[in-house]
């Protein structure tokens, strides 16, 4: 099933055999940046991958990425996981794809990840053709579609209000498989991808489509691929897929851990809206009447996978922005009267501090107190009414500067410090302050503000790519 | 059925909560055995009235919420309080918010 311009065509040394009826793919992470053990990888190419895929984006450690251009991990994290993966495609001549650059896939992480890639190589004395693929989406663009009814909340989102498109510092869309097949046709013996926002199955699917395989199969495989062996026992970081006709096979390359039927099964639960439905680029993958078997005490066979082609075919689209700047005080609290009365004293405190900054419009501004050992982490969620011995109190002030922030804040703790309260007989302060500065700036804010879907056209036309041959 | 009951969290494998995307939670509750899932589905406890009394959210709210077979799981999947990561988050991977399903006590040992 391997077409004879395929798979061949993406190197010529060393090639793994491509065989007509299995494609063998090598993830070494769930996240590129995080690190991953080399001898587990070693071990890995030794069984002759075709292709090394990992992902690096994730919404989940939040919006400062999209909103203020941070990455996930350290430029130097990046640069030391992805020597390793240039040094493999060097020795092997296998293509190497790196999706969603950075973590929020913008341009500008796409452009720092082929700037790494460029430097590597010139240090190394290695060459090879490289293609970037870019996801920021032009906001005139997506306001247009949302003028012509083509863009959608996914989920609990309102729907999209063209003033967010504006306020966003950038918007990017996930892509499918077919950008990576793009440039893989175009650009015969591209040997390595790095793109920006994509479903994280992408690269995976896009290697097992391109090879004539089964798509629900591809994409199922990518989509417990893209974790590493996050679906292993215990969970791990290197991982090979071996797919074939009507089934794939997935197994850690550490060798202390375990695939099995339950932890593949349930992997597809992890972070998902449905633990079998699930929605991507193009299409949604059912895997309700998959079969799992248990092929060696370390592999597992899955197949049944079944994928529904959406018609049209939408993105989703993926937008933050800065929402003014926030400070913060952390306090102790231990005396028991004090505590027993906190709710009541907080309300006090803080129509005080409005009332003292009565120049500000109110509405510009929030007060928002984290009270940990009563209901800091669950809020009005928690079922425990009786708060512990002591609090943490934590107080957040988010303001449109960051100096009216800190004195916002800084006024709020002092009138705290010092609040008089029916019992009091601790009159020389009512907090225990850990830190200085007492009042600590945090920077700007940001929120999601788009996460939507648009229908589009044609899959690939809003990510376009860059080709280039990279030199020593 | 028997008098006693059990808090889920001495009975189920796994108790979690994560997002699932900036605008969802998603609850996870996955039983050791077949029959622990089984006998947890028939005592008829979990249901999405008791999830919407959990976690504050209507009933016709609630994104998804089902016993799959096969994987001994039960999914739970909410809006999220407020998006994520931003002014007064409390939880920004949600990781922490699945106790007051660790609390639900089912009839237990099951006496058939």
């Amino acid at each position: 099933m391997i077409r004879s311009d395929g798979l061949a065509a993406c190197g010529q040394v060393n090639m793994a055999t491509a065989s007509n009826d299995e494609i063998r793919i090598l993830t070494p992470s769930g996240m590129l940046g995080y690190g991953f053990p080399v001898d587990h990888f070693r071990r890995g190419l030794a069984l002759k991958p075709h292709a090394i895929t990992i992902d690096s984006g994730s919404t989940d450690s939040g919006p400062q990425k999209l909103g203020k251009g941070e990455m996930t991990c350290s430029r130097e994290a990046y640069v030391k996981d992805i020597e390793v993966l240039l040094q493999a495609q060097h020795e092997t001549r296998i293509p190497v794809l790196i999706s969603s650059a950075g973590g929020d896939g913008t341009n500008l992480h796409v452009d720092v990840f082929r700037d790494i890639i460029a430097e590597i190589a010139k240090r190394r004395g290695w060459q090879f053709k490289l293609a970037s693929i870019y996801a920021n989406i032009d906001k005139a663009h997506i306001a247009r579609e949302l003028r012509a009814g083509r863009v959608e909340p996914l989920g609990p989102v309102p729907p999209l209000d063209p003033r967010e498109i504006d306020a966003a510092t950038v918007v990017v869309a996930q892509m499918g498989a077919e950008p990576f097949l793009k440039a893989l046709d175009e650009s015969e013996g591209v040997d390595v991808i790095v793109s920006g926002r994509a479903y994280d199955p992408s690269p995976t699917a896009a290697m097992a489509i391109r090879a004539g395989f089964d798509p629900a199969l591809a994409w199922h495989m990518g989509k417990i691929m893209e974790c590493g062996a996050l679906c292993a026992e215990p969970v791990g970081r290197n991982v090979m897929g071996y797919l074939r006709q009507d089934h794939f096979e997935i197994e850690p390359l550490n060798p202390e851990e375990r695939c099995t039927t339950a932890s593949v099964a349930a992997h597809t639960l992890y972070e998902k809206t449905h633990p079998f439905l699930l929605p991507g680029p193009g299409g949604t993958l059912d895997l309700s009447q998959c079969k799992y078997e248990q092929v060696t005490d370390r592999r597992v066979r899955v197949s049944g996978s079944r994928f529904i082609p959406s018609n049209p075919y939408t993105v989703k689209l993926e937008g933050a922005k800065t929402s003014g700047y926030r400070s913060i005080f952390i306090a102790g609290a231990r005396d028991p009267i004090f505590i027993a009365q906190i709710d009541g004293l907080l309300e006090k405190v803080f129509a005080a501090t409005r009332a003292y900054f009565s120049d500000v419009p109110p509405e510009t501004y929030r007060i928002i107190p984290h009270l940990y050992g009563k209901n800091g982490v669950m809020g009005d969620l928690e079922p425990v009414t009786t708060p512990a011995h002591e609090l943490c109190i934590i107080v957040e002030v988010a303001a449109a500067t960051q100096s009216l922030a800190t004195a916002i804040c800084g006024k709020a703790r002092t009138t705290l410090m010092h609040a008089p309260y029916p019992g009091r007989i601790a009159t020389a302060g009512n907090l225990a302050s850990p830190f200085t500065p007492l009042e600590i700036p945090l920077g700007e804010a940001c929120e999601f503000n788009v996460y939507h879907l648009m229908k589009v056209d044609s899959p690939t036309a809003l990510f376009p790519i860059r080709y280039e041959e990279i030199r020593a | 059925m028997s008098a006693a009951t059990t808090p889920l969290r001495e009975i189920a494998k796994v108790i979690r909560s994560k997002n699932a995307g900036p605008f969802e939670i998603t609850l996870d509750i996955v039983f050791k055995t077949k029959e622990d899932f089984e006998a947890v589905r028939q005592s008829g406890v979990i249901t999405k009235e008791l999830v919407s009394q959990l976690y504050n959210v209507p009933t016709q709210n609630i994104i998804t919420f089902g016993f799959f077979d096969l994987i001994n799981a039960v999914k739970i999947t909410l809006p999220r309080a407020r998006a994520q990561g931003g002014v007064g988050e409390t939880d920004m991977h949600a990781a922490q918010q699945h106790v007051p399903l660790q609390e639900i006590r089912v009839p237990w040992p099951v006496v058939s």
